[in-house]
């Protein structure tokens, strides 16, 4: 299989957490109110590498998020940096659960193929930055019948094959998949670009395909959310600035690794 | 019936997977005792299955040969779901690695189950209720796993692996797997080893050094660099600093950089946001340094030093030079 290669990218509006984490009254959601949404590090480097595998082979990009209405401003994000179409599967997030995702963006590669648009290559983030459960694109192959590597830092294709890089327990490991695929993206091997002004106007001017769920979602089993006990209760200072480095040195040796 | 894919290295099994086990000996207890297997797949020295046997493992389950020198996800699950019949068993775990992930993930599928990953608790058999890390471990979710087999993967350094009180048989049970063409179609085609100074060591290191933003550029990390050397130990960095562009990825710890469990961890100028948080919370001493005393580094933190990691960490390094000169 030579010509243009097609990418689909899966993306996610999660909460925009690094400092403490609060939940909602009902202990059933992160509450993002003060911190506000975004794409997690895995999907931004999903998003990054869909861009170049697309324009290195010719090919175009389609951006697809399952989740709340609001999921669309994620959508523009990655419409910003060089997606040219949209799709949005519109459902509460609250009753969505891995699998659940996983159908209803198989659901669409099938449509879109039905419909005479294909994708070679389907990129993910290897874990949503705040349910990380690890199954989506792996269960989306599963329902695709599809070949599916996951944790990958660098991709690149040549006629219809993948050569794709991920960090092993022994090393850089190297696969090579053919086309079509499913490929799951870790943070760190690329650099997601910023929008330009023009992307961010032409990203405003794509029309989103909004859709059901082909289906009632079976969720995702969770009780509740709730915070971890501290760990630890509050630190001993030792003291302050430079002087206090005989009092650290007193304490590494007395921990036995100043030698 | 628990069945743990177990991850193994030249030495033997790794270290989450023997974790991994030992949440599975818990959930046993708990379950009346119901025996533990374990599936090795790939080559692995013979010494596992005594390895594994000191760890309660009744059965080693065996899939080698050509088919399995270099991994494949697809063929891997095929062999942990015929370990899964023939141990008949109705919880299936590995440890929360990326391959544990993947592999369960596999099997979650094809069984057409639910998975769970990075669990840390159970808290209840019926139903049956595990924890598991969310948001980067900020938060729990307590979810039900109501279908069997209970598929789940354990969270690196969720409990701590410990030897059996009764040992185990670990009778070695080769398995003959049934491989479709499909699943060796993708796999790994070469592997470019890491040198030393690489992210293995980060994460058996005793000491670790961390630097963080206060680092302040590429030019910042002299100081704690020889403190790392004087120790013994690793340096380890906070994403900004591979952002940046400061140091190599593979020094950063983190939820998508190592994960580390150091005898004492120091973090300098790290302010410890929850993405560095989740690698580094499993150090047994952590002593940070930070100009900023309610970071959240340094409220968790066993022991802090406040202050600028470019005067503090000179003068340790300083005070540690005269104490060995003056003997």
């Amino acid at each position: 299989m030579a010509g243009p290669t097609n990418v689909l990218v899966c993306v996610k509006r999660v909460p925009d957490v690094s400092g403490e984490v609060m939940l909602t009254e009902d202990g059933q959601q992160v509450d993002a109110r003060h911190v506000g949404f975004t794409l997690s590090d895995h999907e931004s480097c999903a998003v990054e590498l869909a861009v170049q595998v697309a324009q290195a082979g010719g090919g175009e990009v389609t951006v697809v998020s399952v989740g709340a209405a609001e999921s669309v401003e994620q959508i523009r994000s990655a419409l910003g940096v060089g997606c040219s179409a949209a799709v949005l599967v519109e459902a509460d997030p609250a009753c969505l659960g891995p699998a659940d995702v996983a159908l209803e963006i198989a659901e669409v590669v099938r449509d879109h193929e039905g419909r005479g648009t294909s994708y070679d290559l389907v990129l993910l983030g290897n874990d949503a930055a705040d349910s990380g459960d690890f199954q989506v694109p792996v269960r989306l192959a599963h329902e695709l019948g599809r070949p599916v590597v996951t944790g990958i830092k660098t991709a690149t294709v040549t006629d219809g094959l993948a050569r794709l890089r991920a960090d092993g327990p022994d090393g850089t490991e190297t696969y090579e998949v053919p086309l079509p695929a499913v490929v799951s993206v870790m943070e760190g091997g690329v650099e997601p670009r910023y929008p330009t002004i023009s992307g961010r106007m032409t990203a405003k001017k794509v029309e989103v395909e909004t859709r059901a769920p082909s289906r009632e979602p079976v969720g995702s089993g969770r009780l509740k959310l709730t915070l971890p006990p501290p760990t630890r209760s509050t630190a001993q200072v030792l003291g302050e600035g430079p002087g206090a480095a005989p009092a650290v040195v007193d304490l590494l040796e007395q921990l036995g690794v100043a030698r | 019936m628990i069945l743990v894919y177990v991850e193994t290295t030249a030495d033997g099994a790794d270290e989450v997977s023997l974790e991994t086990i030992t949440f599975a000996r818990s959930l046993s207890a708990a379950g009346g005792g119901v025996p533990v297997d374990a599936m090795v797949v790939g080559p692995a020295p013979d010494s596992v299955a005594d390895q594994l046997a000191a760890h309660g493992v009744r059965t080693v389950y065996r899939a080698d040969g050509a088919d399995f020198e270099r991994f494949s996800g697809a063929a891997t699950a095929r062999a942990v779901l015929a370990a899964r019949e023939a141990a008949g068993a109705v919880v299936v775990t590995a440890g929360g690695t990326n391959r544990g992930n993947e592999v369960l993930a596999r099997v979650a599928s094809q069984v057409e189950v639910p998975m769970a990953a990075n669990v840390v608790a159970f808290e209840g058999l019926s139903p049956f209720v595990v924890v598991r890390q969310v948001v980067g471990g900020a938060a729990l979710e307590h979810l039900r796993l109501g279908h069997r087999p209970a598929i789940f993967t354990v969270a690196g350094h969720a409990v701590e692996p410990a030897a059996a009180e009764t040992p185990g048989q670990g009778s070695v049970a080769p398995l003959e797997v049934a491989l479709d063409p499909a699943d060796l179609a993708v796999r790994v085609v070469s592997v470019e080893k890491q040198d030393d100074s690489g992210a293995d060591s980060l994460k058996s290191a005793r000491v670790v050094v961390g630097a963080g933003r206060g680092a302040g550029g590429p030019d910042g990390f002299d100081g704690v660099t020889e403190l790392a050397k004087l120790l013994g130990g690793s340096l380890g960095v906070s994403r900004v600093v591979t952002s940046l562009g400061w140091r190599p990825h593979h020094e950063q710890v983190g939820q998508t950089g190592s994960r580390i469990s150091p005898e004492v961890y120091i973090p300098c100028g790290i302010s410890g946001a929850i993405q560095h948080w989740a690698g580094c919370s499993s150090s047994k001493v952590i002593l940070a340094i930070n100009t900023d005393p309610e970071a959240p580094m340094m409220t968790k933190a066993t022991y802090a030093v406040v202050g600028d990691m470019h005067e503090v960490v000179p003068a340790i390094n300083e005070e540690i030079h005269r104490r060995r000169a003056g003997g």
